[in-house]
């Protein structure tokens, strides 16, 4: 069973009678609880103190109007953080939109090359696979900083190799008319997707490891249909993958919703260029840790909770119609 | 007989048409593979180079692709730049005394007793005279510039403290899940793999206030370290889903010699269980290397507590303009994950692919 449809087996609440017979235990049932209940005792208390406690105290926080240097001063405001982030600060809305906007390009680009990169890495043809699947995945082992100073220097309209490399193809690229990657409020974007690009390694290696897991029968009996090498990717391939397909995707939601480091490398979360790179997360971060303003940064926090609860509910909810489940009959 | 003998032609030809057929599309294959792979890797050819460079030369765009150094010449005392001057006779390599916007006057730097040459022309338009040259010194001084002996000790301690303290907790708590049945085991194992989406963001600020406010531990690293104590969902589910394979034949043999759990734990399992340990550890020394936002405000306003990472961009912003000192420092904080990758790819490439695909 795959980890995410085994969070949806559970997902049923537990009805009363359950809940009674699970506690009725016999003695060695009991003893088997409570070692049980040690071993995972790590885990249990640091949930306990660093997910639950901080999730109410935070929901708590938002109520509050407190600044960290004055923390006598705080006073009890009701929804008032509430109201402001949703209907009088604009910077909530414009950040959600930068977000997206940002997630709706690269989140496509960075999933169809993950799938691709996997079917060539997958492809019988190739030769010497295995030094082809290291190198493809060595960029991902580069430091993230490391990768964003080295990228920053690539993309440099005048002396980086990316805009060199465009002009030999023969399109005009280099110079100050030319591609300025990360001045460009139409390019942005786009380079930050490259950097993103580099860090595509472990969804390539859960790719190709979904691709060697498709029965060969399958391919055989699309080949003896006539289907050809589009149709069985199409028609085998992509539906024999799609929990892998899915399990990247909630990731890359949730990851690309607390989008923070190259912005804040590049730019210390200044919005440059003209506002594109103002991400939600780099404004939470200069409300709750610049300002100071533990009240409203954990508003914000939450709403960030709130939004990403909803998007996964919502892939969960539709993956039912086109995650496909080997074993599962529908 | 004549017609059986035709059959085995016409295969024979459709086999080597097969096979030429094949070999075509491994040879197709393959290169695209490489082109691909060398636009993929190009950046870090670019920093590998770039970082060998002199700042003059990473700045100049028309300068040759490999570190070099602008020759100059030494005439009566002083340096002279040397450029490449078109003449009637063809392109001189001549060191430019001095300079005038209409005319300037050169030296051959193979005859300088000929004394100075007239040439007319504006000399902001000449290349300079490129010779190979590595400026291997860039990384000794990078490394010293960043103090990088100093980053690299705080994000060692970093790493190894809180890898032994998170593979403790999690291998326990993935054993617990494993092995023992006890009540809403499934609705906290749930809970469990449901912190992976959640955003670490919504229990940030009452932590912080918690850590810096109430216990005055800012600028120092304990609150990074003491939460990674408890264990983390990948590791438990890893190290559960491996547990599940060995055999519970094994610990019963342990029990009945009169081992008690823990005994059974650590002696039997955790030495069975030594290649999943291996990629857990492996992931989180990664994780604490590319550690970047915890650091950055825990560790705000204390420099000499900075990891790798804050330590890189602080550099960035100093020292902007400086590309190849930047680039060389990057590059020096990559190569012992790399190594490291390099050498335990198998085991680390097997951990992706069971917390990503595993059934």
């Amino acid at each position: 069973m795959d980890m995410f449809s085994e969070l949806d087996s559970a997902r049923g609440t537990p009805r009363l009678a359950d809940i009674r017979a699970a506690i009725r235990l016999t003695g060695a049932q009991r003893v088997e609880a409570k070692w049980g209940l040690l071993f995972i005792s790590p885990w249990l208390i640091g949930f306990a103190i660093f997910y639950l406690v901080p999730m109410v105290v935070s929901l708590l926080f938002s109520l509050y109007d407190f600044t960290l240097s004055a923390p006598d001063e705080a006073r009890f405001i009701g929804l008032q953080n509430w109201s402001r982030m949703l209907f009088d600060d604009p910077n909530t809305w414009e950040t959600l939109f930068v977000t997206f906007k940002f997630a709706l390009i690269s989140l496509p680009i960075g999933m169809v090359s993950a799938f691709l990169l996997a079917v060539l890495l997958n492809s019988q043809h190739l030769i010497g696979k295995n030094i082809f699947r290291t190198l493809f995945y060595a960029p991902t082992m580069v430091p993230l900083i490391a990768a964003i100073l080295i990228w920053s220097r690539v993309l440099n309209p005048q002396t980086g190799w990316l805009n060199q490399l465009i002009e030999i193809t023969g399109i005009e690229a280099v110079g100050i008319n030319g591609l300025r990657w990360l001045d460009d409020p139409n390019l942005i974007y786009i380079a930050y997707t490259f950097i993103g690009l580099w860090g595509i390694g472990n969804a390539i290696l859960i790719n190709l490891a979904s691709l060697q897991g498709v029965p060969t029968e399958l391919y055989e009996a699309a080949s003896i249909d006539g289907a050809g090498w589009l149709r069985q990717l199409w028609s085998v391939t992509i539906p024999m993958v799609t929990p892998v397909i899915f399990y990247n995707l909630v990731l890359s939601v949730v990851g690309l919703l607390q989008f923070f480091i190259v912005p804040w490398v590049l730019n210390l979360g200044s919005g440059y260029p003209e506002g594109t790179t103002n991400f939600y997360m780099i404004y939470f971060y200069k409300q709750a840790f610049t300002f100071q303003n533990m009240g409203y940064g954990a508003t914000l926090a939450w709403f960030m909770f709130i939004i990403g609860l909803a998007i996964t509910i919502f892939l969960f909810a539709t993956g039912r119609y086109w995650v496909y489940y080997a074993g599962e009959s529908k | 007989m004549a017609e059986n003998k035709k059959k085995n032609e016409a295969l024979t030809d459709f086999e080597i048409a097969r096979r030429r057929r094949n070999l075509l599309l491994q040879a197709g294959i393959t290169l695209f593979a490489l082109i691909l792979l060398g636009v993929y890797l190009m950046p870090l050819l670019y920093g590998v180079v770039t970082s060998l460079k002199t700042k003059a030369q990473s700045a100049d765009p028309s300068a040759p692709l490999v570190p070099s150094i602008a020759v100059t010449f030494d005439y009566e005392g002083k340096n002279y730049d040397v450029l490449q001057v078109p003449t009637e006779a063809g392109i001189h390599e001549w060191a430019l005394v001095k300079k005038g916007r209409r005319a300037s006057q050169f030296v051959d730097p193979g005859n300088p007793g000929a004394g100075l040459i007239d040439w007319e022309g504006n000399w902001r338009a000449l290349e300079p005279v490129w010779v190979p040259s590595v400026q291997w010194d860039n990384y000794p001084q990078a490394w010293n510039t960043i103090d990088f002996a100093r980053l690299l000790l705080n994000t060692l301690v970093y790493a190894f403290v809180t890898m032994v303290g998170t593979v403790i907790a999690s291998s326990c708590t993935a054993y617990g899940f494993a092995r023992f049945n006890f009540p809403f085991k499934n609705l906290l194992f749930m809970v469990l793999i449901g912190t992976i989406v959640l955003p670490p963001a919504v229990t940030l600020v009452p932590t912080y206030a918690f850590f810096v406010n109430v216990l005055g531990w800012g600028g120092t690293w304990l609150p990074l370290i003491i939460p990674q104590m408890f264990g983390n969902a990948y590791n438990v589910f890893l190290l559960r889903q491996y547990f599940l394979t060995i055999p519970k034949e094994m610990e019963e043999a342990a029990q009945i010699d009169g081992a008690g759990r823990i005994r059974t734990f650590v002696s039997v399992i955790l030495p069975q269980a030594v290649p999943a340990l291996t990629a857990v550890s492996l992931f989180h020394f990664f994780f604490a290397w590319n550690d970047f936002f915890g650091p950055l405000i825990y560790l705000a306003g204390n420099r000499d507590a900075n990891p790798i990472t804050v330590g890189l961009t602080e550099f960035n912003g100093l020292y902007s303009s400086e590309t190849q000192l930047i680039l060389a420092a990057a590059i020096i904080s990559m190569i012992l994950p790399l190594a490291i990758f390099f050498m335990a790819q198998r085991v680390f490439i097997q951990g992706i692919v069971i917390t990503g695909v595993d059934k």
